[in-house]
């Protein structure tokens, strides 16, 4: 008997029984669509994160001292000194700090960064409107300041901020640009917040020396050595190890796909459980159709049907159920993946790879669960068969 | 032609051995009309099944056309089946879910014929039966004579030399069994050897051999003018 025969005979058989077969292939359709919707929120996360990090500017590295008191601190000239190393291309001492902005009668709370001019091109952060701190801004103490988005619209609305005079923490900056968006990362909002140029911010901050560094590394290749680098400045200077952290964009990029990565896989597998309960679900339908269709079995192996025509055939049902299943639940679970995506801002993507795997998985379901009813039947004595009411 | 040699056929229903068939030899020889009769139990189903090929002996054995077949696997007995048996039961056994033409075609897709000689092969049957006209109908949506007479188109699709009808008009009214029994002596006429289980005198009487079986045992094997 031709398998296209056996399909169509399929394909009868579950025409004759709508109602059974949708919900014996909904268990399918759940598990194929869970599988597809939570592993492409995975990846999709995962890429969003990682787009984040790279934003964040590339071939980043980050110094943070931590120790306390003046020791613990590097100097300005200290860290701009470091331009004449090896394989760093920008250096971006930042002084950081909480600070009141108000215009007019509105006032707004967000984070202050004192910068120099490298910082732009350092982190990645590009001017919409007006201009980027200078060098001339550092030398002479500039009161200028640039917005990022957030704190315009709080403080401004839809108005241009650039040529307008804000006071920052009471004292008067002339607002001389607009950052870019740049979307919200898991350390806080890059748009919240204004930048003022190092000199500057030392004073209003009345704080000395450098906290945080960020460099820019002239290749990928040459993250490692500029880090060992710096390493070894900063333990020669300190003696201890624990009073500094560098950080490297590689490092956390890598850290954060290995946990993305993992949830990913986790969700994969959680909902692969539903998937092998839709199986299950085939198995017990499979199991009450050869029974019922005892007597068929019989009539047709009366008329010449052999054991493995009557195997082909069972089989080839449970795999047009899991099949017809795994299709439908791929177009659900894009639809759905897309759907879920766009409510929860995350680019999900849909893999060939992970529609080929769900589908793969259902038709090998369909197979593993259908082979034990499709045996049972094929093994039936025509005369008992024939005999069954 | 049909040989069978001490056949027996025994179940076990608990601690006790039945013989549902006690050393039966028979010979049959092609082109015969034989009618088996006897009791309700005596064996009768179970004979046919085993000269069907649908069972297998216990004990004895079965030349078919001088070929031994008692000891042969299920699937190749499927294969005998198919093409030297063709089956008429008392309840039809039709699939429901297939339409005449279907259900007559099916001996022939197991036979691994191609689509286009199935076509014509199957017609065919259903025209000797005469039920050209009802080829797309369901079973439901037939009477049990012309349920009963797309069986016999199933049985001589595959033109098997031997036709086994266990009761074929046992549920028919009766002119519906002349008309089934008409199809059978044609069928006979043109030179296939049939066998026939029946509990009615009338139709026996057609057949040119009737044989008795009481217990499992022939008790009477007579020519019949
Ligand atoms: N699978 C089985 N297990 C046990 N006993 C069986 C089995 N099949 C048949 N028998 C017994 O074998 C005997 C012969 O059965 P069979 O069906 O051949 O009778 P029959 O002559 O065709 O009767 P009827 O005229 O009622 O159709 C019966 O007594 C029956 O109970
Ligand atoms: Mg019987």
């Amino acid at each position: 008997m031709g398998v296209w025969q056996i399909v169509k005979l399929a394909v009868k058989g579950i025409q004759a029984n709508k109602m059974r077969s949708f919900l014996t292939m909904l268990g399918v359709i759940i598990g194929v669509a869970a599988v597809i919707i939570l592993v492409s929120i995975g990846a999709g996360t995962s890429k969003s994160v990682t787009d984040r990090i790279e934003g964040m500017g590339s071939n980043l590295i980050s110094v943070n001292m931590r120790g306390s008191g003046s020791s613990a601190v590097l100097t300005y000239e200290e860290v701009m000194q470091w331009k004449e190393r090896t394989g760093i291309k920008g250096i971006a001492p930042v002084v950081n700090g909480s600070v009141s902005v108000k215009y007019g009668s509105n006032k707004y709370d967000t984070s202050l960064e004192g910068v120099n001019d490298e910082y732009r091109e350092v982190r990645n952060h590009n001017v919409q409107r007006g201009r980027f701190i200078i060098p001339a801004d550092i030398s002479f103490r500039q009161k200028v300041a640039l917005l990022g988005t957030e704190v315009s619209r709080q403080l401004f609305g839809t108005m241009n901020p650039v040529g307008e005079t804000v006071k920052i923490n009471g004292i008067n900056f002339k607002v001389v640009g607009l950052l870019e968006e740049k979307g919200s990362e898991s350390m806080g909002s890059n748009d919240d917040k204004v930048i003022i140029p190092f000199s500057t911010a030392e004073r209003l901050m009345t704080s000395i020396g450098v906290r945080n560094v960020y460099i820019q590394a002239e290749s990928p290749e040459m993250v490692e050595s500029v880090v060992a680098q710096i390493e070894n400045f900063l333990y020669r200077k300190t003696n201890d190890e624990e009073a500094y952290r560098v950080f490297n964009q590689a490092e956390m990029l890598s850290t954060v796909n290995q946990v993305t990565g993992m949830l990913t896989a986790m969700l994969g597998g959680i909902a692969s459980i539903s998937l092998l309960v839709g199986g299950i679900g085939i198995m017990n339908i499979m199991l009450v159709s050869v029974t019922e269709r005892t007597r068929e079995i019989g009539i047709r192996k009366a008329v010449g049907a052999k054991r493995r025509d009557i195997l082909r055939q069972f089989l080839i049902e449970a795999l047009v159920v899991s099949g017809t299943g795994g299709i439908i639940g791929i177009t659900l679970g894009i639809g759905g993946s897309r759907l879920l995506g766009s409510l929860m801002s995350i680019p999900t993507e849909v893999s060939l790879k992970v529609m080929g795997l769900a589908f793969g998985f259902s038709v090998l379901i369909g197979i593993i669960f259908g082979m034990y009813p499709a045996n049972k039947a094929a093994k039936l004595n025509p005369i008992e068969a024939l005999r069954f009411e | 032609m049909i040989k069978l040699v001490d056949i027996s056929k025994f179940y076990q229903t608990g601690s006790v051995s039945f013989a549902a068939l006690d050393k039966v030899s028979l010979n049959i020889e092609d082109g015969e009309l034989v009618a088996i009769m006897g009791p309700s139990g005596s064996g009768k189903s179970t004979l046919m099944n085993m000269i069907g090929l649908l069972d297998v002996p216990s004990e004895g054995r079965y030349f078919l056309d001088g070929k031994e077949v008692s000891k042969l696997f299920e699937d190749d007995l499927s294969e005998i089946r198919n093409k030297k048996i063709g089956f008429i039961f008392q309840s039809f056994n039709l699939l429901p879910r297939l339409n005449a033409f279907e259900n007559v075609e099916l001996p022939l897709i197991y036979r691994g014929m191609a689509a286009a000689e199935r076509r014509t092969r199957a017609e065919h049957a259903l025209e000797i039966v005469g039920l050209a006209d009802r080829m797309h109908h369901k079973p439901t949506e037939l009477s049990g004579g012309q349920q009963q007479r797309v069986a016999i188109a199933r049985a001589l699709a595959g033109e098997p030399p031997i036709i086994l009808a266990d009761e074929p008009t046992g549920n028919l009214d009766s002119q519906s069994g002349v008309e089934v029994m008409e199809i059978v002596r044609k069928l006979n006429h043109s030179g296939k050897t049939v066998i026939l289980i029946t509990h009615d005198m009338q139709i026996a009487q057609q057949a040119k051999r009737i044989i008795r079986i009481q217990d499992g045992r022939i008790v009477q094997d007579e020519e019949v003018a």
